[in-house]
């Protein structure tokens, strides 16, 4: 593949196995996010419609005979969500914030409030 | 021009910096993403109390029912598709270099998409909306 030097791409991280990893990351999670969330927000907000969820339209969801679709669906979006989401809030953290200190304490705030979230969310699919 | 609070240096570099279209589509791929999260990490607390109380949970429903959070809606909604359309554009410009002589089409068919897909579904609520 040639590299034509006139436009640039994105540039690929050379920070190491991890960015390099994390890079791809965000492209295949975020392909799959591009389809699942745009399914989700188009089904539950609009076709069900913001103004009827209620308790019982998301037991049932989760009860009825699709339960166990629905359970892996909203994992899904779940884990790829708070991932991708939680890497490109460390993206803007790294081109903002410069202060060694506020860097790492921010980053830190972030990996917790992931892994808060992804418990809290696996919690109630898990055990509803 | 530089500053050590962050807050300065995005909005000084956001209104100097002369990218053109693609410069634009950056910052609202970076908004958007920003707007998504925030909200996400707010949906997940929202369907936890689905598990943790049912009594809290309608109690609180009141909040996305009030008419008042429906602009927000609007706003997440457009927010997702433009993050998700930008960014399949995005990856496809970063696997095949050659299309990026292309941009300027690009950046319009993802507006066009998003047009496509955000109108109508608005649209529909608020006409949904005016009838009940």
């Amino acid at each position: 593949m040639a590299i034509n030097t006139k436009y640039a791409r994105t540039p690929r991280p050379g920070g190491g196995s991890f960015e390099l990893f994390s890079w791809f990351f965000m492209r295949i999670s975020g392909l799959l996010l591009a389809l699942m969330v745009s399914a989700h927000l188009i089904w539950m907000h609009y076709v069900i419609g913001l103004s009827n969820i209620n308790f019982d339209v998301i037991a049932g969801r989760w009860t009825g005979p699709n339960g166990t679709f629905w359970r892996t669906y909203d994992l899904f979006l779940l884990l790829l969500g708070m991932t991708h989401g939680m890497n490109g809030v460390r993206f803007v953290v790294e081109d903002y914030i410069h202060s060694p200190g506020w860097r790492v304490f921010i980053k830190t705030l972030v990996g917790l409030i992931l892994f808060i979230m992804v418990v809290m969310g696996a919690y109630v699919i898990f055990t509803f | 021009m530089s500053s050590s609070n962050p807050v300065v240096t995005f909005v000084t570099k956001t209104l100097t910096y002369r990218g053109g279209k693609g410069h634009w589509s950056w910052i609202l791929h970076r908004l958007g993403g920003l707007g998504i999260a925030t909200f996400l990490v707010l949906h997940i607390f929202d369907i936890f109390l689905v598990g943790a109380s049912k009594s809290l949970f309608e109690s609180l429903l009141f909040i996305y029912h009030n008419p008042v959070f429906r602009p927000a809606l609007w706003a997440l909604t457009f927010g997702v598709f433009y993050h998700a359309f930008n960014g399949v554009r995005i990856i496809i410009q970063d696997f095949w270099p050659g299309l990026f002589r292309y941009q300027k089409q690009l950046v319009l068919a993802v507006w066009i998409i998003v047009a496509i897909l955000v109108i109508p579904l608005v649209g529909i609520d608020i006409s949904n909306m005016l009838s009940h």
